[in-house]
């Protein structure tokens, strides 16, 4: 992969913020480096600022304090015609009255390339989307994906070396979405092209990209590879938003050999990883993976703190089980088992006792 | 079981064609209730009197049939003349028997009290033959042969030419000749179409400054209008809807009320002229005439058929959404090109349609030209108006509205042609 040092930055926010009505930042002190190459998603509920910050970096707003840079230029002043970067939107933004082959020309043509060279590029890019037979459509006359793959087309028929993606699979049914994911990140790594993609569906962020920076309110609240985002959340929101996720409340008790024994409301004791806690006394907000949730006491480590459950309810998904359990007054608590040969199939009312590896079970912010 | 190539039928055997039929006609005849008062009402008021008026431009009894109103009896006049000119191709020299037949449909004519009305129709044609017909009626009685030599004694216009021609042309009730001339054409004695004299040149004229102001009102409506629709489409909507409310002020206020405020402002002692006389802009001896001209009809029309322009445009231009231009700029192109090549495209089906509108509601705009006119800013309109309500001349206003309206009409189709009428957007 990559290294990352700030010497091959090629996109660059630098203490960016950014208010539209002059009383509340919708962007609060933004920075991001991204290297060359990076396939870099922005995920984050609506309203957190990402579809701003990929605004701010396309040219369409003005960054209110602070400095973009692309490839070492500060591009704050720099119309968005010049900055050379390919965008995909979100409805496509197909020009209607104009076939395929005509969009796919526009920016060649503002571009002033000559005729036969336009023609060999355009042929290309179609081809590469396996669109090739379809220069002669109009973009009404295509379907969603089709009409997807002529956007992606578009934007990488000038061979920009930065490309915009705005939630651009959303308007795609499930099949196709997963098709064009993958096709979108083969093209990205063929070409080796720089990518930020804007998106609210976290699966998406994590199959395709090479970091994810998750947003809220305004802020990255974590910068990082899509595994390490899943299993090492830096605090309950990114905890809550990325995957599913059980929550405990509780007083963090004592912190030693990197254990940290929380005491929840209910009075019972368990034992996690102090993420974002430091001192006993405080209150934390703990963090279990459904699928990391044990209840076959073998499996457990002799002496790890166990929890008293009852089972709620079971429901049958195929591949994997689901069970709802009621754990220290919270009824909400999920685990999933696999549905192996020897799986136990839990049955509703039945007592349990649950148990998890310290290290799967995170201690964060309340 | 069923034979494929059998006709379908429902499940007792009957085809299934009028199944359908029959399972459908009580939904139709309901919908066909429901338009019924509206399809009445069109007819009666729209679709009768404009074939009343049609109709009117190419016949005319006034030379052919008498009615009396108390009884309502129909009694053909003119026979004899009538009689006359069928016998004789155009161009033939009036003989005696000729004079003899008017004499003889004269005394007809002073019988039914009628000289009036067939004088009148040909007075149409040639002026101040009414009064001759009158003259002649009365003391047809008293006409002796030769005939000719009693009548050209009486008046010696009798023997004009253009005369005979024009009863030749009226002796049918059937006749084109207001469409000639409506567009200033005439037939001379041997019947050929020729130009009317040039002072009486008129209609022509008319129609095409009707058409060229009409072109211009349209193509200033177009260039105020664009600017004022694109803000109204990319505004916020709690600002634009105050902006809309002041387009489309003009609606609720009274059409003269507006006018007349033109009236206030362009005169020569108005607001403006004082005002720029004011600011010593100006001299007093030389105060713009922008009133009872050409530029007064201009300047009032185009502010009244603004909004026609507005509302087409604004209803296209909200639809276009905003990524459009930023894929544009994205791709690479200035704001100028990302507007001309990318912008203003889609916005073509809201010109059309407003430039549509405001066209074919400018060539036939007649109370604002009337009165902000003058003698140089009339339109066809406004003579048309004058052949129903002074003139009297229905065949003629009737000829001159059925040309403006085959001229809409082709507008029409023109538009069909190039646009496609199902591009357009009114709203």
């Amino acid at each position: 992969m990559t290294t990352r040092t700030s010497n091959d930055a090629f996109v660059e926010f630098e203490r960016v913020q950014k208010s539209y009505d002059g009383e509340t930042l919708v962007v609060k002190d933004l920075n991001l480096t991204m290297p060359k190459g990076e396939f870099l998603t922005m995920l984050g509920p609506s309203g957190s600022g990402k579809t701003t910050c990929l605004m701010m970096l396309a040219g369409f707003e003005t960054a209110t304090h602070g400095e973009i840079k692309l490839d070492g230029q500060p591009i704050n002043n720099i119309p968005p015609h010049k900055r050379g970067i390919g965008m995909v939107f979100q409805n496509y933004a197909l020009f209607p009255h104009m076939t395929i082959a005509e969009n796919l020309a526009f920016p060649l043509e503002v571009r002033k390339i000559g005729k036969s060279e336009r023609e060999a590029k355009i042929k290309r890019a179609l081809e590469m989307v396996e669109m090739g037979r379809f220069g002669g459509r109009r973009p009404a006359q295509l379907s969603g994906g089709q009409q997807q793959r002529v956007a992606l087309a578009r934007a990488l028929v000038f061979e920009p070396e930065l490309v915009l993606m705005d939630e651009p699979l959303g308007a795609l049914d499930k099949q196709l979405r997963e098709k064009m994911q993958f096709e979108i990140t083969r093209l990205a790594h063929d070409l080796g092209i720089t990518v930020v993609y804007v998106t609210h569906d976290q699966t998406e962020a994590l199959t395709m990209s090479d970091r994810v920076a998750v947003f809220n309110d305004g802020v990255i609240q974590q910068l990082a590879p899509p595994d390490e985002l899943y299993e090492q959340p830096a605090n309950s929101f990114v905890a809550q938003f990325i995957g599913e996720n059980n929550t405990l409340e509780g007083e963090v008790k004592e912190i030693r050999d990197g254990i940290a024994v929380v005491q929840l409301d209910d009075g019972e004791l368990i034992d996690c990883k102090p993420i974002n806690v430091s001192k006993p006394g405080e209150r934390t907000r703990v963090s279990i993976r459904p699928e990391r949730v044990e209840f076959n006491k073998s499996r457990l480590k002799p002496g790890a703190h166990t929890l008293k459950a009852e089972v709620l309810e079971f429901i049958y998904m195929g591949d994997i089980f689901r069970t709802r359990l009621r754990v220290a007054g919270n009824d909400e608590f999920i685990i999933k088992t696999r549905n192996a040969p020897d799986q136990v199939r839990l049955e509703p009312g039945a007592q349990i006792e649950i148990g998890w590896l310290p290290e799967d079970c995170r201690a964060l912010d309340a | 079981m069923t034979d494929i190539a059998q006709p379908l039928t429902t499940a007792d055997g009957k085809p299934l064609k009028s199944a359908l039929l029959r399972a459908q006609s009580r939904a139709r005849r309901r919908a066909f209730l429901l338009v019924l008062p509206l399809l009445a009402f069109i007819l009666i008021t729209f679709v009768f009197p404009i074939g009343q008026m049609l109709y009117k431009s190419v016949y005319n009894e006034g030379f052919t049939w008498q009615e009396d109103v108390t009884t309502g009896e129909r009694t053909p006049i003119m026979t004899n003349l009538a009689a006359w000119f069928d016998a004789n191709p155009p161009g033939t020299e009036p003989d005696e028997a000729a004079y003899a037949a008017l004499a003889a449909d004269l005394v007809v004519l002073r019988e039914l009290k009628a000289p009036g009305q067939a004088g009148t129709r040909i007075n149409y044609e040639i002026s101040g033959s009414r009064s001759m017909f009158t003259k002649a009626a009365r003391s047809a009685e008293k006409l002796e042969p030769p005939y000719k030599e009693a009548l050209l004694e009486l008046d010696k216009d009798w023997g004009n030419p253009d005369l005979w021609q024009a009863m030749r042309g009226a002796s049918s009730s059937y006749t084109l000749n207001f469409y000639l001339a409506a567009i200033d054409r005439e037939r001379n004695a041997s019947g050929d179409i020729v130009m009317v004299p040039e002072n009486r040149q008129v209609y022509v004229k008319l129609f095409t400054r009707t058409l060229t102001l009409s072109l211009l009102i349209t193509f200033l409506t177009f260039v105020l209008a664009y600017p004022i629709a694109h803000l109204l489409a990319t505004l916020p909507l709690r600002h634009s809807n105050l902006l809309m409310i002041l387009v489309l002020l003009p609606f609720w206020t009274s059409l003269l009320v507006r006018t007349t405020s033109w009236m206030v402002l362009l005169q020569s002692q108005g607001v403006v002229n004082d005002a720029l006389v004011g600011m010593g802009l100006l001299g007093d001896e030389n105060r713009l005439q922008m009133m009872y001209n050409r530029t007064g009809t201009v300047i009032a029309m185009t502010h009244i058929l603004l909004p026609f322009m507005v509302l087409p445009l604004y209803s296209v231009m909200r639809l276009i959404n905003p990524s459009y231009v930023r894929a544009a700029r994205s791709l690479g192109a200035t704001s100028w090109t990302a507007f001309r090549r990318i912008y203003f495209p889609q916005t073509v089906p809201g010109i059309g349609a407003g430039a549509l509108l405001v066209f074919i509601l400018a060539v036939g705009y007649y109370i604002t030209p009337a009165l902000v006119g003058g003698a140089d800013g009339q339109l066809i309109s406004n003579l048309i108006a004058f052949h129903m309500q002074k003139s009297l001349n229905w065949s003629l206003a009737a000829a001159l509205a059925a040309l403006l309206l085959a001229g809409v009409l082709a507008l029409y189709w023109l538009y069909d042609k190039l646009v496609g009428i199902d591009n357009l957007k009114l709203g």
